[in-house]
């Protein structure tokens, strides 16, 4: 197994805070301005980066996260352009995790062998391949793991017990609890009920637990990071990107909204 | 009479348990998701052979929608062939108008014993979306139906009617604004209102179990046309001939006749422009095995796996994908997919309102220009049925324009 996820969580729990776990879209608005934006993301206070492969049809995501896949596959993105952006990234940065999250058609297409190779080749740290439940292991997620590649899924608020305990089966890296019942970057949840969860979740599992799904501010990030291992921050990301837009920003004027943003969320860690 | 064929040579005996047609179907579907389908197919496997569900079906589908609905010898046309006996099955005949109240009032049903007390669908065409506005005010369950921008400019009459039927439609702008993004939109409803709502999937496509689901529902149009071609007849047909989009009612007609090595079978696809202009909808034709809403089946997509827009003169065959049972018989080379053009479903359309009377939906018309192309080849006492499985009053103004008049 990659080990950069796990030296990480070991690293914040010294620290004794919870980690920043930034989202952004591979490519949006296009490939320069996302290199720009990935590449200070860790500067900016960002612990573990999250990077959407972009899809035509993200099915479990919001407008938000839809939207910026549209302006990256609208200006290039493939799935070469992705892998070569965390190839770029880990010229620099060989300490921060990365996570690539998607959805499968695009990895069934480039071949899923393949891409598990390029994957490990370019120093990505795992996957979560949203429309992969364990039911369909046998699709990805066995030989994700035998290539040493961390399979991180998700839990819900409707999962109950015996639902838990089969997502954490073949579950490695981290848990990502999904707050609401919904899309992202839609309502948020209700912080005591959340707090109930995540404790329950605890209770069958020692892998850090990472909490999104609407969460959009700093004091948000700050209540669940009282007793989620990380937080996950990704449409407000996205829609700082989109407004910048329409301000015409310039590209490094677009990566700093972002980069500002992101420090503003880790301040509430700190 | 039923050959005996072992189960394993079966072409009749998928899914498996976890919804597979050999590599195709499952369930590909985001964890949030998950529960809600466990429950779906939970409630399905408890109900699809409970007395008292299956006579509660039997009396809509008798009482509410007409069935069964006549085989009809098409004389005029068969005369105007001079070939092959043509039969149609008349679904168009049902309420509504086509043959999605039979899955419509099949799902309902299953709802109101899970307790559901919403109703969610995608629509394209509009004629799913009818069929689902009028068993949600049948049975007085709110219904919120999910349609394109695109779709909903160009199929104005239908959105009114699902409003009359107390229907709120909603309009998709994100993506393509079409049927695989009102689909896309009615899945994200449906995890952000896990507790109370049914989503009534209006093809044989989705994660497990709604292609089965939704085959079995259809299966009563191949089951009738069984009874009335041996009634009138005495023996099976040479011939099935229907039109595939998301392939619903081709499944219906088919799936009772699979096992028959006698019977050849024949899929339409919408051909739009024509297949080399990559202007069309044909999946098996002209796409490559993807997944996508949930299930693993033929897409038209693009060589990095994004998911391209389909094109038809017919909005119900204006979809990307297909159901998976239909890329397993593809492969297994069980049926003959073939396509066929909008010009080619223009001129059967017009055919068939001048020899028999009858305006049939653009979707029909595919099947219905296949017929033309082979019933002449074939000898008299051979026997075609098509499933006629639509009526054209929804497509006069898009029929008008294409033929270049004005109403």
């Amino acid at each position: 197994m990659t080990e950069r996820l796990e030296t990480r969580f070991e690293a914040l729990k010294k620290e004794g805070r919870a980690g920043l776990v930034t989202f952004i879209t591979a490519g949006d608005p296009n490939p320069e301005t996302s290199l720009e934006i990935l590449n200070g993301l860790p500067g900016a206070g960002a612990d573990i980066i999250e990077l959407g492969m972009p899809f035509s049809d993200p099915m479990a995501d919001g407008p938000a996260i839809q939207l910026s896949s549209q302006r990256a596959l609208n200006n290039g993105a493939s799935m070469i352009r992705t892998l070569d952006m965390v190839n770029s990234f880990r010229e620099r940065d060989d300490a921060t995790p990365i996570i690539l999250m998607g959805y499968f058609n695009p990895i069934y297409r480039y071949g899923p062998q393949r891409f598990l190779d390029d994957a490990i080749s370019i120093g990505v740290d795992g996957l979560i391949i949203v429309d992969l439940p364990p039911e369909e292991d046998d699709e990805l997620c066995h030989a994700c793991l035998t290539a040493g590649l961390n399979w991180i899924r998700l839990t819900t608020p409707a999962s109950d017990n015996n639902r838990i305990s089969s997502v954490l089966r073949n579950s490695s890296g981290f848990v990502y609890h999904v707050a609401i019942t919904g899309i992202t970057g839609t309502r948020s949840a209700e912080i005591g009920e959340l707090e109930a969860t995540v404790k329950r979740i605890r209770t069958q599992t020692s892998l850090p637990i990472a909490v999104g799904f609407g969460v959009r501010s700093q004091s948000q990030v700050r209540d669940i990071g009282r007793f989620a291992d990380a937080v996950v921050v990704g449409s407000a990301l996205v829609n700082t990107v989109k407004s910048a837009l329409e301000k015409k920003l310039t590209k490094r004027q677009i990566a700093s909204k972002v980069h500002d943003f992101v420090t503003e969320l880790a301040t509430g860690l700190r | 009479m039923n050959p005996v064929v072992p189960i394993t040579d079966s072409y009749r005996s998928g899914p498996d348990d976890s919804g597979h047609f050999g590599i195709f179907g499952g369930r590909f579907v985001a964890e949030t998701l998950m529960p809600l389908i466990l429950e779906v197919n939970q409630a399905w496997q408890q109900y699809r052979n409970d007395e008292n569900y299956l006579a509660d079906i039997k009396y809509y589908a008798e009482h509410y929608v007409g069935r069964p609905s006549p085989l009809y010898f098409a004389k005029r046309l068969t005369e105007h062939l001079d070939g092959a006996k043509i039969y149609f099955k008349r679904d168009e005949l049902n309420h509504t108008g086509s043959h999605k109240i039979n899955n419509t009032l099949g799902q309902i049903l299953l709802a109101r014993r899970m307790k559901k007390h919403r109703i969610i669908a995608e629509t394209g065409a509009g004629q799913h979306g009818v069929a689902a506005a009028t068993v949600c005010a049948l049975f007085d369950l709110p219904c919120v139906v999910y349609m394109g921008e695109t779709d909903i400019e160009r199929q104005a009459p239908n959105v009114f009617r699902m409003k009359l039927l107390g229907t709120e439609v909603v309009p998709v702008t994100s993506g393509t604004a079409t049927l695989k993004d009102a689909m896309n939109e009615a899945l994200r409803d449906w995890v952000a209102n896990v507790e109370d709502t049914f989503y009534i999937i209006g093809t044989c496509a989705g994660p497990h179990p709604y292609p089965e689901m939704v085959r079995e529902f259809q299966s009563i149009i191949g089951r009738e046309t069984r009874d009335q071609i041996m009634q009138y007849e005495n023996r099976l047909p040479d011939v099935l001939v229907a039109c595939i989009g998301g392939g619903s009612n081709s499944i219906g007609l088919f799936h009772p006749f699979l096992d028959e090595s006698s019977v050849q079978i024949i899929g339409v696809e919408a051909g739009g422009l024509g297949i080399d202009t990559g202007q069309h909808a044909a999946s098996l034709t002209g796409g490559q095995p993807g997944v996508l809403h949930g299930n693993r089946t033929y897409l038209l997509q693009n060589a990095d796996g994004q998911i391209r827009d389909a094109y038809s003169i017919s909005a119900g065959l204006d979809y990307p994908g297909i159901g998976p049972e239909h890329s397993w018989l593809h492969e297994q080379g069980r049926i003959e997919y073939v396509s066929v053009t909008d010009q080619e479903a223009l001129e059967a359309f017009q055919v068939c309102c001048r020899t028999e009377g009858i305006i049939p939906a653009l979707e029909p018309s595919h099947a219905l220009a296949h017929v033309i192309k082979i019933a002449p080849t074939m000898s008299r006492d051979q026997i075609i049925v098509m499933n006629m499985c639509g009526r054209g009053d929804k497509d006069v103004f898009a029929v008008a324009e294409a033929l270049g008049e004005t109403l």
